[in-house]
């Protein structure tokens, strides 16, 4: 591939970065540690889409609605 | 009379409130010192790009290896907000998410896109692009993040003011009428100008500091000594611009969200030619018993500076927390309804609302549908309030907003004289210099040495140094006594006057959000220490190592 093309020269960029971090190898590792805990072990288990679970998917205004009239009229029919 | 501490009930509302106010300022800890450093990394680059020498090109890299430490630590940690919005605040977030989404997606398209690129250039691209892009690339990764910063507070001053949308009963979303009203709204503006700005300031203070340590330890003294020179401009500029600004908030939030005023200065009872209290006895842990009590106890005020803050006269109206909850008559003739009509008014548009959806339900004429339509649009700006039993929720914690209002403006003071005083110091200017170096002498301060020496290692005097390190967690103090203000003082809302935090807040077990609560506070404790103990151990290690280093 010629050198002096743009996609060469981007890929290069990554990949002498990449290959050739010293600090940021333990950045990425941070990184990556932290966004497996937030998206795998938090979002999964701790934070469900939670109108999702109780409704059917185009049922989600009426239970919004229920949540928020309900809140304030309690006697509503 | 409620004591705060121990009216918090181990309840959904409060766990979920804490959980959140937890994520975000974790979040804060970070956002600042990115925004701040930003601009500091960014003069040091361009500085290297005039002069080309290795000095200053070292001195360019080594507060941007500092820079991708704080970013790396912060990257993701506010997804975790948005997570809470759909668990946590399910309601809220159905209710306003056409809107509220709409800033945070283009956050997230404009971070990922403008950040990792220009990001992997600064780091990566020392030796494999010119230096004039890689000049540019510092200074995009900084406007990026000053861009995400935007939309992220866009997002933020549409709760505190919400403009630019109507209410859909079919849907149950307030959807957007209008990009430009939400996107360019003048609360968001002052909000924007006001935090970035003191964001600033903790860069210039975290790069002081940080130069300081070296000044002590005698270790890189001349990046010590040309850093400070360039944080002190940037944190001198900064402080009076957030004075500036603040004032600018002050007079929106005294326009938009009285009552946040109205607790920031224990304001029971409003009036012409009010005085701005500097300081008094507000009892930190008790709501105080604004309905009977005339003020404060021990007030020092400034006069008329109230009035002049909030409305630039000297003789302008400002209600005071009484007012706002029994009504009053505004200086342009309206009437400001008291807060019982405004409640009254609110079950009236959630009634209709009820109304409609079941009118519909039972497929009735179009007429009938009008007529709830009708009465839901015409006290729809009460919406909210239909949620209060009581009115007295609808005032802020006075303790809180009165003692972080002051936390922020005093240490905010407090800055302008350090960048003042560093300021002089560190550029020697004639006269000035010299009469604090013979006053510090004489104080026991400094040495007879450095009063009459003046080689830039040694313009700093120790005790200023111990000083300067720390400002560091007092300027953390500050920023986020800030973020108490804003959002203690719009309590109980969620959405300003349209949603209260009790009806936004999902019907989780209030068990399963403190497990989480705790969780967080291991997790982000640990992640702060991670963070900090790199941080220290690059800032150890001084300017000679580099990020990208072969």
């Amino acid at each position: 591939m010629n050198k002096r093309n743009f996609l060469y020269r981007t890929f290069d960029l990554y990949y002498d970065g990449f290959r050739h971090m010293t600090l940021g190898k333990t950045l990425w590792a941070v990184i990556i540690v932290k966004l497996i805990i937030i998206f795998v072990v938090l979002k999964i288990f701790f934070f469900p889409n939670y109108i999702g679970e109780r409704t059917e998917k185009g049922d989600e205004p009426d239970f919004v609605a229920n949540e928020l009239i309900d809140r304030a009229l309690p006697d509503s029919p | 009379m409620t004591n705060l501490f121990l009216s918090i009930d181990a309840g959904t509302i409060d766990w979920s409130r804490a959980q959140f106010a937890l994520t975000a300022i974790y979040h804060w800890l970070f956002v600042p010192l990115t925004l701040g450093l930003a601009v500091i990394m960014g003069i040091a680059e361009t500085i290297y790009y005039k002069k080309r020498t290795d000095f200053w090109k070292k001195t360019a890299q080594f507060w941007q290896r500092l820079f991708g430490v704080n970013f790396a630590m912060g990257v993701a940690t506010g997804i975790i907000l948005e997570f809470e919005f759909g668990t946590n605040w399910s309601n809220y977030s159905w209710f306003v998410g056409d809107i509220f989404g709409a800033p945070l997606a283009i956050e997230g398209i404009v971070a990922f896109f403008m950040e990792s690129t220009f990001v992997a250039v600064m780091f990566f691209g020392w030796k494999k692009v010119s230096a004039g892009f890689h000049l540019a690339s510092t200074w995009l990764t900084g406007l990026g993040a000053t861009i995400s910063a935007w939309w992220i507070l866009v997002a933020n001053a549409w709760m505190q003011y919400p403009v630019g949308c109507t209410f859909n009963p079919d849907t149950m979303r307030n959807e957007m009428t209008s990009f430009v009203e939400v996107a360019l709204s003048p609360f968001a503006i002052d909000k924007f100008c006001h935090t970035v700005i003191s964001s600033w300031i903790i860069g210039a203070v975290f790069v002081i500091a940080v130069s300081c340590w070296y000044l002590l330890k005698k270790r890189h003294t001349r990046l010590a000594v040309q850093s400070i020179k360039i944080a002190v401009i940037v944190g001198f500029i900064a402080a009076l611009g957030a004075g500036a600004t603040g004032h600018k908030s002050g007079q929106t939030v005294a326009q938009v969200q009285p009552m946040k005023l109205a607790a920031m200065e224990a304001l029971y009872n409003g009036g012409n030619e009010m005085d701005l209290t500097m300081i008094a006895w507000v009892n930190p842990i008790g709501q105080p018993d604004y309905t009977n009590e005339a003020e404060p106890a021990m007030k020092l005020a400034m006069p008329y500076g109230l009035s002049m803050m909030a409305t630039n006269t000297l003789d302008g109206y400002v209600p005071g927390i009484n007012d706002l909850l029994n009504g009053y008559t505004k200086e342009d003739g309206t009437v400001e309804p008291s807060a019982d009509e405004k409640i009254a008014r609110g079950k009236v548009a959630i009634q209709a609302l009820a109304d409609y959806r079941k009118a519909k339900a039972e497929g009735a004429d179009e007429a009938t549908l009008n007529t709830h339509l009708s009465t839901l649009n015409n006290n729809y700006q009460y919406f909210g309030y239909g949620y209060v039993k009581d009115k007295h929720d609808l005032v802020p914690s006075v303790p809180i907003n009165f003692w972080a209002f002051r936390t922020m403006v005093g240490l905010g003071c407090l800055f302008i004289l350090f960048f003042g005083l560093v300021l002089i110091l560190i550029f020697d200017i004639p006269m000035v210099s010299l009469i604090f170096r013979r006053l510090f002498s004489a104080l026991g301060l400094l040495d007879e040495r450095s009063a009459d020496a003046t080689a830039p290692a040694d313009a700093m005097p120790r005790w200023l140094c111990w000083a300067a390190i720390l400002m560091l967690p007092l300027a953390y103090i500050c920023s986020e006594s800030g973020w108490l203000v804003a959002e203690f003082g719009r309590q109980p809302w969620t959405i300003q006057d349209m949603l209260p935090t009790w009806a936004a807040v999902s019907d989780l077990q209030s068990s399963s959000v403190m497990i989480t609560f705790f969780l967080f506070l291991i997790l982000f404790t640990t992640m702060l220490a991670v963070e900090i103990s790199i941080l220290l151990k690059q800032i150890k290690k001084g300017p000679d190592a580099t990020l990208n280093d072969k």
